[in-house]
């Protein structure tokens, strides 16, 4: 039998390689597919505490699922929006998109 | 060590492997196909973790929509995409830094907690999780509010991602 802390840690190694990749990477789609990762540990967290704790109280499951869809709309609109940027300033670097700052 | 065990370090080992291949890779669609791995190891520990409807809402869901939008979002901006320049921004180690250190913390504040070894008690007999998830997603007494919130919130993201990438004539 699995014991609990073998999914903790893998979620949270599978954390931390997303935030790396959130605040590392120049590319903001490379930006949103750090934060995948991240959505992704958070998930394996919730499913592996429904299976250790009281297995008749879904709301693990039930939050993992709500999580896919935040997880869906987030994706969505940080694609059209980086597509947006694209066609207007033709970059998608984020270093580069700094109409907001001064 | 038992044969889930085995299965367990082998399927966690590859998916943490893609993962850093994700965000270390200069060719982007690398990067993403690299995802779909990483996203399709994730699939199998929840298979390990006996949520099979989990299982396939992530493969459904993450690599049937998500994955394919991202590989979509690269091939429209694939002008900035040289392999040659760097993808990593100058502050990279500082990112770096902060992960190693989440790691740490999390890994710290972990087994310094009482159910951290814990293993899991068997699924009690003629518990279907599926059928149970299926019935208090739509029960009033459970979980029918955030599951219509959700939905509307994939509705409002709809409309915001035509309205964002709508280009006017």
């Amino acid at each position: 039998m699995i014991p609990l802390s073998w999914y903790l840690i893998f979620a949270a190694a599978l954390f931390s390689v997303g935030l790396f990749g959130a605040l590392s990477r120049r590319n903001a789609v490379a930006i949103l597919l750090g934060i995948e990762l991240m959505l992704n540990a958070i998930n394996v967290n919730l499913v592996a505490f429904w299976r250790y704790g009281d297995v008749m109280v879904l709301a693990g499951q039930v939050f993992a699922v709500i999580v896919f869809a935040v997880a869906a709309a987030e994706v969505s609109v940080g694609l059209a929006l980086v597509i947006s940027v694209y066609r207007r300033r033709n970059t998608v670097v984020a270093d580069e998109l700094d109409m907001l700052k001064w | 060590m038992t044969a889930e065990q085995i299965i367990f370090l082998i399927v966690a080992g590859v998916t943490l492997a893609s993962a850093l291949l994700v965000v270390t890779t200069r060719n982007l669609v690398h990067a993403a196909l690299w995802l779909v791995a990483t996203l399709f190891g994730v699939a199998i520990i929840y298979t390990i973790l006996n949520a099979g409807f989990i299982a396939v809402v992530q493969v459904v869901v993450y690599i049937g929509a998500i994955a394919i939008l991202f590989i979509f979002a690269v091939m429209l901006t694939r002008r900035e995409l040289r392999d040659n320049t760097p993808q990593l921004n100058k502050n990279w180690w500082s990112g770096a830094l902060v992960a190693v250190l989440t790691f740490v913390g999390l890994a710290f504040l972990l087994q310094g907690w009482s159910g951290f070894s814990k293993t899991a008690a068997a699924i009690p007999s003629g518990f279907d999780a599926v059928a149970e998830l299926g019935n208090q997603l739509v029960s009033p007494e459970a979980y029918v509010l955030p599951f219509e919130v959700a939905s509307v919130l994939l509705l409002a993201a709809m409309v915001g991602a035509v309205y964002v990438a709508f280009t006017r004539k």
